[in-house]
């Protein structure tokens, strides 16, 4: 039971880390109709900035001040210079021109960083574990993680449903046009987005440095369960994305641990071992498959 | 009209011409490692073709197309395993052994990747655009970690052939029939493929397209139609498959990761989608250019990309597009 909570922790802190991923790229996907799937590049910036900048500083907070607007700053400019002219063009070019960035990107750390994977620590004030309830100790920073989601998610409600911004943005997700004749300045408002996701990605990034290895590649493995949680919620929409980010994360750190133990019931120990193990690696797309036969628009379609 | 036709066929022509000479000139010149390099691009050139019967004629645009190489290759590497071991593939409901015997062990590598695409593609086709993209990445994802969790052939360190299939009257082993054979197979591939595109069938493919609805107005039950279309490009991409495994003598679940499935996209759209013969064009680019390019700086990428995301701006036709040099480059 002890085991039980501390893996449903787990689950929750992935499907956070999921969360702040898929909450920037759902946007993206829902408001430009692009897809991106240089997302996973941001994370990998971020991480990386944060990991140089936490080692020469020794602070951690300074890391993440440094690294949120660089990655916005490339964010921008690659939505300034490339993704712009993407947006009218079919999903098929804006795949490639963005499987391009990732050539792109991958490549330029590999230059500036080299191909040794970064370390970066857990600060010192977020260090230790803390006992939730009488037996159940859980690690301070992943309690820190699940509360950053939790805080960007109520961000990311209030600035929609309560700021002039966040009601453009939704205005622009269905009328391009319309608000751009009533006087909006539409292409920076999109910009502003773009760098928006990208900041959610690069903050996904920072906070996974201390957790995972910060090396080339780490964005890839991300987003594809990235993508994995958005075409579950539903394309477009923030709150699928929470919900899909949830399912996801409880999926997966679940199912790696339980069903090794539940086929065991069924099977010898040695089939149930590699049988959990394809199983649980397989799970999320064994979810996603069920999912978009069920309801082939998600769980929670955008309206539009 | 007329003369596009005849531009056409003269680059084609030269085309096959270069391929054709190819393996005498190395031997006189002594660059036999190029054979290798151009086997692999005959092979990948007939995977992005087969990629294209789907993305440029029927606008499916599958993330996953790798996947059915992977499956062809898994099928012929995990035939030759069990005949190594003599051990059986399959002991219920009949007895199965391995086998390293092409006339075999290939066409069970078409039809295990031919059922998988069949499978798959009944539910992918469900779905549209973004979605689409997204199953058919996932489902791909999902035979990937399938393969690396298989510890038995390999995992993710992959499988090693103790040799190349055997196929009687031919000598595979030898680089200069396994590479003339990989030549006659693409031809036939693009022979039957180009007769398909300009079938009864492949106007359906095309139609749909442009407008699925108007197709099934019409009457088409045109799920079917891409259905069949789809595992019929599965198939292709898993022949493909059994011959890189044989070519390469080695299996990993690296050949299924996503992306390999993208590069082989960005061979269609470097050659220039629907055209057929254009994919192989990219893919040729696309080899070479990986391989020149390693010769000057192991940061080859780093100039890959930008020339990709160059040419979806601005060279939307492909290669083949531009050498052609006609504004209707389908079919």
């Amino acid at each position: 039971m002890l085991l039980f909570i501390e893996q449903l922790l787990n689950g929750l802190q992935l499907g956070v880390m999921l969360f702040l991923m898929s909450a920037g790229l759902t946007l993206v996907f829902g408001i430009m109709q692009v897809i991106n799937l240089a997302h996973g590049s941001f994370y990998m910036i971020g991480a990386f900035v944060a990991a140089t900048v936490a080692v020469r500083s020794g602070s951690f907070l300074l890391g993440m001040a440094v690294a949120l607007p660089v990655a916005a700053a490339v964010g921008m400019i690659v939505e300034f210079t490339i993704l712009r002219r993407l947006y009218d063009r079919d999903h098929l070019d804006q795949v490639l021109a963005t499987f391009g960035l990732i050539f792109f990107f991958n490549e330029l750390t590999r230059i500036i960083w080299g191909r040794q994977p970064l370390f970066m620590d857990v600060p010192p004030w977020l260090g230790g574990a803390v006992e939730l309830l009488p037996g159940v100790h859980y690690p301070v920073y992943r309690l820190a993680i699940i509360l950053v989601g939790t805080f960007v998610a109520l961000f990311l409600y209030l600035l929609f449903s309560r700021t002039r911004l966040g009601m453009q943005i939704r205005a622009g997700a269905s009328n391009r046009e319309m608000v751009a004749a009533l006087g909006v300045n539409i292409r920076l408002l999109y910009t502003l987005v773009f760098g928006l996701g990208t900041m959610l990605a690069a903050l996904a990034g920072i906070m996974a440095g201390p957790i995972l290895a910060v090396e080339v590649g780490m964005g890839e493995s991300i987003l594809i369960l990235t993508f994995v949680v958005i075409v579950i919620g539903g394309i477009g929409s923030v709150r699928g994305a929470l919900v899909g980010a949830l399912l996801v994360g409880m999926v997966d750190t679940l199912g790696r641990v339980y069903l090794p133990d539940l086929l065991s019931v069924l099977f010898s120990s040695a089939t149930a071992d590699t049988l959990g193990a394809s199983l649980s690696s397989m799970s999320v797309y064994i979810l996603m498959a069920i999912v978009l036969t069920c309801k082939p628009a998600g769980l929670f379609p955008a309206q539009n | 009209m007329r003369t596009m036709f005849n531009r056409k066929t003269v680059l084609n022509g030269i085309g096959l011409l270069f391929f054709l000479l190819l393996p005498p000139f190395t031997q006189i010149f002594g660059h036999e490692y190029l054979l290798s390099l151009f086997s692999r691009i005959l092979i990948y050139g007939l995977a992005a073709a087969s990629l294209d019967l789907i993305l440029g004629y029927g606008g499916m645009v599958s993330l996953g197309h790798a996947v059915f190489m992977g499956i062809g290759g898994y099928s012929v590497g995990i035939l030759a395993f069990h005949s190594y071991e003599s051990s059986a593939l399959l002991s219920w409901p009949v007895v199965l052994g391995g086998t390293e015997n092409a006339l075999l062990a290939w066409p069970f590598a078409v039809l295990t990747a031919g059922l998988f695409g069949l499978i798959t593609g009944a539910i992918c086709l469900r779905t549209k655009g973004m979605h689409f993209i997204m199953i058919t990445l996932a489902f791909a994802q999902m035979a990937y970690y399938f393969f690396v969790s298989l510890g038995k052939f390999g995992g993710s360190d992959g499988l090693s052939l103790n040799g190349r299939n055997s196929l009687p009257g031919l000598d595979l082993g030898s680089d200069v029939s396994f590479y003339y054979l990989c030549l006659a197979i693409l031809v036939i591939f693009l022979v039957v493929a180009h007769r398909l595109v300009r079938s009864h069938f492949g106007r359906v493919i095309s139609a749909c397209r442009e407008n699925e609805q108007r197709v099934q107005v019409l009457g088409f039950a045109s799920y079917r139609y891409k259905l069949a279309c789809y595992s019929f490009s599965a198939a292709a991409a898993g022949l493909a498959g059994a011959l890189l495994t044989n070519q390469s003598e080695f299996i990993s679940p690296g050949l299924m990761h996503w992306t390999k499935s993208g590069e082989l996209m960005v061979m269609v759209l470097l050659g220039g989608m629907g055209t057929l013969t254009g994919p192989v064009l990219g893919a040729a680019t696309l080899l070479l250019m990986e391989d020149v390019l390693a010769m000057y700086t192991e940061h080859w990428m780093i100039i890959l990309g930008p020339f990709l995301i160059i040419v979806v701006l601005f060279a939307k036709r492909g290669l083949y597009g531009i050498l052609v040099g006609s504004k209707d480059n389908h079919d």
